[in-house]
């Protein structure tokens, strides 16, 4: 059947609609997903607390009870204490958790991935981790004044290895 | 027996969704013709879209470089110096994507809305739920791989959600939060999941379609090209760019996102990835179980040995594979039978149609077709034609045949006009339009019923076409005269026009009358009385 003239056009507008809506919804309308002129601090790390009780040295009667093929001097549980993590900014707590062990066993390491968005400019961020069985205070701390600026993604590492926390 | 002139089977708002939806497609019938609506052939536009971004996708890998800053680097090579092909390949590449998201989806709604997901079309809409994950997975990764701001901000949202599941010892976000933690490796391991996921929905495109006989994988060439011709010229006009390399040190406060792919991101600004992924997974069981929510079944069609003779029309016309041939069970000297199955019988009555015992002309044994539906014998097709016609009057007598999901019948009835309702009309072999007209039981035949193109049983409206033409049997006799048969593809939505189509065929019924002589009307009584 042949195409009629108001037919060609009808379809050119549809076609053009049809383009028009792709190109439009392909990229617009935008989206803040963060305030332009705010920054962002993401406190991300893993890591192994402590054995949540101390290897033992085993007795030699212990040893002996133990098939030979299992036989090892120490006695050491898998399970492993959570980690506590506190994140001050100025004096201000923006983060305070029990990061518990991974794993079925809790034998894992510990994570946390938190985002932040804070206001640009000079802040003091201290910061503090707790990875054994002490009852209070923390096994490592650190305190860094940094100078943020709108747009600043600041990234807080822990790297037992290398010190503590690293401010990337 | 249930009423099988009861065809109209889906409640009230999905009837009105219905006629929403027909109304739509009536429009876009006058602009396109029936023949390339893109509404009828939402689901060969998927397979389209799904080939150009395939091949532009292929082209693009040979250039494409993985690697931290390769990747983006490649990409704005691609782009913008050869801009004349690579640059339209990747604009091709995703606004394709994009039309194929909307095509997958519109497919979706307009199969749920005209109820073709229940009986034995639960297995393509089945299989079509993972294909909707395998597009979008598809698609995200491959926004992934630029590495613009865009892919900074994808990358971070979509592993923080993955995060939100239980599944990963360390988060994934990690790897996106510093250069330092961004390794090259994983630009190689996402172009492998950009290819690989791809592959795989073929694979699954291609299940989704087992059971449709004749499925439609290709649009009119027509249709094909001036969709072409538009992502070409969008691609020309407002090519796809990045935008701007991504910088881990900086947040990507700002994005332009793909909302075809990307609609749910935000939300996980607003809710938590768990209740996104709960969500999406009851979304995902709905669509599963929709197809085995309450709904009428009528009775799957059944084999006569005495009256099949093995010749396999039925089987070439079935439009869900339900009819098989084997080697023959009983003592006939045919060397096949036809086997329904029932659980892909969706009773529409086609194999009857194609069936060439079913003719109303036979007089030495009770007519009774080598295929049959238990609910609607040609038997009673038969009485009720011939029923229904001898109360006709006038000198332009007409029987309106149609099925369920076309117009009204009721509404076009009248002294002159009768109508017999069928669950297809290719339930309707040729031979009953020869034996209404030649018998003169009528003065002419009219058939209507689905929307050409579109034929709720997929095939019925092309195989009547075809039978009528000749060009498939059983083909209609060349005796019959055309001119006293008229045909009208309407959909439920049209009821006027057809009335109007109705008049017009009977004006012309009416001329033909006072051009011949005077015939002697046989009776029905008279016909009843032969057989």
């Amino acid at each position: 059947m042949p195409i009629k003239p108001p037919q060609v056009i009808g379809q050119v507008v549809l076609y053009a609609a049809f383009a028009a809506v792709i190109g439009y919804f392909a990229t617009e309308p935008g989206y803040t997903y963060v305030d332009p002129g705010a920054a962002v601090i993401t406190l991300s790390f893993g890591h192994a607390g402590d054995r949540t009780t101390e290897c033992r040295r085993l007795t030699p009667e212990e040893i002996a009870a133990l098939p030979p093929n299992m036989r090892r001097p120490m006695d050491c549980p898998r399970e492993r204490v959570s980690l506590l993590v506190e994140l001050h900014l100025d004096d201000e707590l923006l983060y305070r958790a029990w990061r518990p062990p991974s794993g079925l066993a809790g034998d894992g390491a510990s994570t946390v991935y938190e985002r932040f968005i804070v206001a640009p400019g000079r802040h003091r961020v201290t910061l503090g981790l707790r990875d054994s069985r002490r009852e209070q205070g923390f096994d490592y701390e650190h305190e860094e004044t940094v100078e943020l600026a709108p747009g600043e993604h600041l990234v807080i590492d822990f790297r037992a290895d290398k010190g503590g926390f690293k401010l990337l | 027996m249930s009423n099988p002139e009861s065809a109209r089977r889906v409640s009230y708002p999905k009837r009105l969704a219905r006629l929403a939806v027909e109304r739509i497609e009536s429009a876009f019938d006058a602009v396109f013709t029936p023949e390339w609506n893109p509404l009828y052939q939402l689901g060969a536009l998927g397979w389209f879209f799904y080939w150009i971004v395939a091949v532009s996708g292929i082209y693009l890998y040979v250039f494409f470089d993985s690697g931290v800053t390769e990747a983006y680097e490649s990409v704005e090579h691609i782009t913008h110096v050869q801009w004349y092909a690579g640059g339209v390949m990747r604009s091709l590449h995703r606004y394709a994507s994009d039309a194929l998201v909307i095509v997958m989806m519109l497919h979706l709604l307009r199969e749920y809305i005209m109820d073709r997901l229940h009986g034995p079309r639960w297995f393509a809409w089945v299989i079509g739920v993972p294909m909707i994950w395998l597009v979008f997975a598809a698609g995200i990764s491959g926004y992934w791989v630029v590495w613009d701001k865009l892919a900074q901000y994808v990358a971070l949202a979509t592993s923080q959600w993955l995060d939100a599941l239980p599944l990963f010892g360390e988060p994934i976000a990690r790897n996106f939060i510093h250069d330092s933690t961004l390794s090259g490796r994983f630009f190689t391991l996402m172009v492998f999941i950009h290819i690989a996921v791809p592959l795989i929905l073929l694979f699954v495109m291609w299940i989704h379609i087992q059971r449709h006989t004749h499925a439609r994988v290709n649009p009119p060439r027509g249709l094909a090209m001036g969709t072409l011709a538009a992502l070409l010229v969008l691609s020309l006009v407002h090519p796809a760019v990045s935008q701007g390399p991504a910088d881990l040190g900086a947040v990507p406060a700002r994005v332009g996102l793909d909302w075809f792919y990307l609609f749910l991101y935000p939300l996980l600004d607003e809710y938590s990835g768990i209740a996104l992924w709960a969500l999406l997974g009851a979304a995902t069981l709905l669509l599963l179980a929709l197809p085995w929510l309450p709904h009428k079944r009528s009775v799957p069609a059944i084999v006569d040995l005495d009256n099949c003779n093995g010749c396999a029309r039925c089987v070439a016309d079935c439009p869900h594979g339900a009819v098989r041939m084997a080697t023959r069970s009983d003592a006939s000297a045919y060397a096949q039978e036809a086997i329904v199955d029932p659980a892909l019988c969706v009773a529409c009555g086609i194999c009857v149609g194609a069936c060439p015992t079913a003719t109303p002309f036979r007089r030495r044994s009770a007519l009774k077709a080598g295929i049959e539906l238990p609910e609607y014998p040609v038997l009673e097709l038969r009485e009720r034609s011939l029923d229904r016609s001898s109360a006709l009057r006038g000198e332009a007598r007409v029987i309106v045949y149609g099925c369920g999901q076309g117009p009204d019948l009721k509404a076009i009835t009248g002294a002159s006009v009768a109508a017999v309702e069928i669950p297809c009309i290719a339930m309707l072999a040729p031979s009953f339009i020869d034996f209404m007209i030649t018998r003169r039981y009528v003065d002419g035949v009219f058939l209507t019923g689905c929307r050409a193109n579109d034929c709720y049983e997929r095939l019925g409206a092309r195989w009547t076409d075809a039978r009528i033409a000749g060009e498939r049997d059983p083909h209609l006799r060349a005796r019959v005269p055309r001119e006293r048969i008229a045909r009208f593809w309407a959909g439920s939505d049209r009821g006027a026009e057809m009335a109007d189509a109705l008049d017009l065929f009977r004006a012309r019924l009416r001329e033909l009358h006072a051009m011949q002589a005077p015939v002697v009307i046989e009776r029905h009584e008279a016909a009843t009385n032969a057989n």
